[in-house]
């Protein structure tokens, strides 16, 4: 069994849906969430708070520095993160487009290197 | 002794096998490679045996065995799966042409840029060896062996199956099988850049591998229907260039050069998708050329035929490019004036052939100072010799 993080894309500085709107999104998200959990294929899911919340941690000549984040600077942002177990890429994808249908906004499948 | 063209047929065949076993491309390559190396060696001194690709299959087979042994003790997950899969998988005559198949869907999967795809199927189905298609394709030698290498590798890593698609996603998948050996035989017609109009070995590869897909999918019209099509335009290859290499229109051919034999099996094809009644692009336009080759000159063409089969098409597609080849049979049937409306509201500014067609129909009305700058706007845009000098012949021609 493989398995593959679904990060949930949007463009930085996207206007944020309605309550309504997002409502409704997150009970599709559930749905799905559900169906991979009773197909046996979820590892775990969550959404993120804004890029802004961010707090970047690194170690230099080994003293430990705290610094306002993000540390990706990028035109698209993740907005939450999703991991599947799937047979193959082609069982990955079909979560995937559930899962972009569900938030309306594009998923990105990449393979998590096994052990 | 024929080694090089056993490779050529065989190569594809073995590798599929092999994958099957390994569930890795590279491992495949590099166990069929050395099976090649073998048989280069032996088989000048003990002649070819009465079953190449056995042999070389077999041969194949327990050179990986015998590596994966080697490998298994560095406790390799795949190594030992693999050994497992390969000492179990008896030999089967049958399905080796499912293994094909199987391969053919994973170079074409749709998680894979078309460059790559384009690249693996050349070199995983057609046995192409890197250089031949960094040559065909004008990129430099690295840079191909960059792409491949990449693709394979996400393929193992992201687990690309390896297996026909499921009933539902199979049509799409098929196309996107289709559009790659049609991008191949198209690159193959007309170079998009370069001196040679036509680089026939990627034509004759594709037509290969469109033959190999209607044995492997004889269900499929649409299959049937692009082998038609690649054998109906590739029938005219010898008449398209005249003595001096340059391009000779479709109204010009001497039509006793038109091959007769592609011509014959192009037809075949068309009357068999016919009876099957389940039509599709490729069929269309295979039918269209069908037409033109039943024409013994060009005025005995039947355009209103090709019009309606056009009208079918874009309704079917109905894309830019559609509606300008539509447009071409619009002016045989309703005069250059009706065809040159349709084709001022498409949006194809970029395209030579919009140019060309537009200066042509002008030219035919009589506008002749606006035809030579249509044939400017056309020259402008392409950089393949042939059509180059096909069109500054037509412009100078409207001389004032």
């Amino acid at each position: 069994m493989n398995q593959y993080l679904l990060s949930i894309c949007y463009p930085a500085g996207a206007v944020p849906p309605a309550p309504e709107a997002l409502q409704a999104i997150m009970k599709e998200v559930n749905a799905v969430n559900q169906e991979m959990k009773s197909a046996g294929a979820w590892v775990f899911a969550g959404g993120l708070h804004g890029p802004d919340t961010a707090t970047v941690v690194r170690v230099a000549s080994g003293e430990v520095l705290t610094t306002d984040g993000p540390f990706i600077e990028s035109k698209e942002q993740i907005g939450g993160i999703c991991i599947v177990k799937a047979a193959d890429l082609d069982e990955a994808l079909k979560w995937a487009a559930k899962l972009a249908r569900a938030v309306t906004v594009p998923v990105e499948v990449r393979p998590l290197q096994s052990h | 002794m024929d080694v090089e063209r056993i490779f050529r047929e065989e190569y594809g065949r073995a590798v599929a096998v092999l994958v099957r076993a390994f569930r890795d491309i590279g491992m495949a390559e590099e166990a069929v490679q050395d099976a090649f190396a073998t048989a280069l060696e032996r088989w000048p001194v003990t002649g070819v045996p009465p079953s190449p690709a056995g042999w070389i299959i077999t041969t194949a087979r327990n050179r990986a065995i015998d590596r994966v042994r080697r490998e298994a003790s560095r406790a390799d997950r795949h190594a030992q799966a693999a050994l497992v899969h390969l000492t179990e998988t008896p030999e089967d005559e049958n399905a080796v042409e499912d293994d094909r198949l199987r391969l053919i869907f994973t170079c074409c999967h749709p998680a894979l840029a078309t460059p790559a795809q384009v690249a693996l199927t050349l070199r995983l189905l057609g046995g192409l060896t890197t250089t031949e298609i960094a040559r065909a394709f004008l990129v430099p030698e690295p840079t191909m062996a960059q792409r491949l290498v990449r693709a394979k590798a996400k393929i193992r890593d992201a687990a690309i199956p390896y297996r026909v698609p499921a009933e539902e996603d199979l049509p799409s998948r098929i196309g996107a099988v289709l559009a790659i050996v049609y991008l191949i035989f198209n690159e193959g017609y007309t170079a998009s850049s370069g001196d040679r109009l036509s680089r026939e070995d990627l034509c004759a590869e594709a037509i290969r591998l469109g033959r190999l897909l209607v044995a492997l999918l004889p269900k499929e019209p649409e299959v049937a229907g692009l082998l038609a099509l690649m054998l109906l335009v590739q029938s005219r290859r010898d008449a398209r260039t005249g003595a001096a290499g340059e391009l000779v229109p479709l109204p010009e051919q001497d039509r006793a050069r038109w091959s007769r034999t592609m011509i014959a099996e192009g037809q075949r094809l068309v009357r068999a998708c016919l009876r099957a009644n389940r039509p599709g692009p490729y069929q269309i336009q295979a039918a269209i050329n069908a037409v033109h080759a039943d024409a013994a000159s060009a005025a005995d063409t039947d355009w209103p035929q090709i019009l309606q089969l056009y009208d079918h098409l874009s309704a079917l597609t109905p894309t830019p490019i559609v509606a300008l080849n539509r447009a071409v049979a619009v002016a045989e049937v309703d005069g250059p004036e009706a065809a040159l409306a349709i084709i001022e509201r498409l949006d194809l500014d970029s395209y030579h052939l919009l140019h060309a067609i537009r200066a042509d129909f002008l030219g035919r009305l009589g506008r002749r100072r606006e035809a030579r700058a249509a044939y400017d706007a056309a020259l402008a845009r392409t950089a393949n010799a042939a059509e180059r000098a096909f069109l500054s012949g037509k412009r100078a021609a409207l001389a004032p």
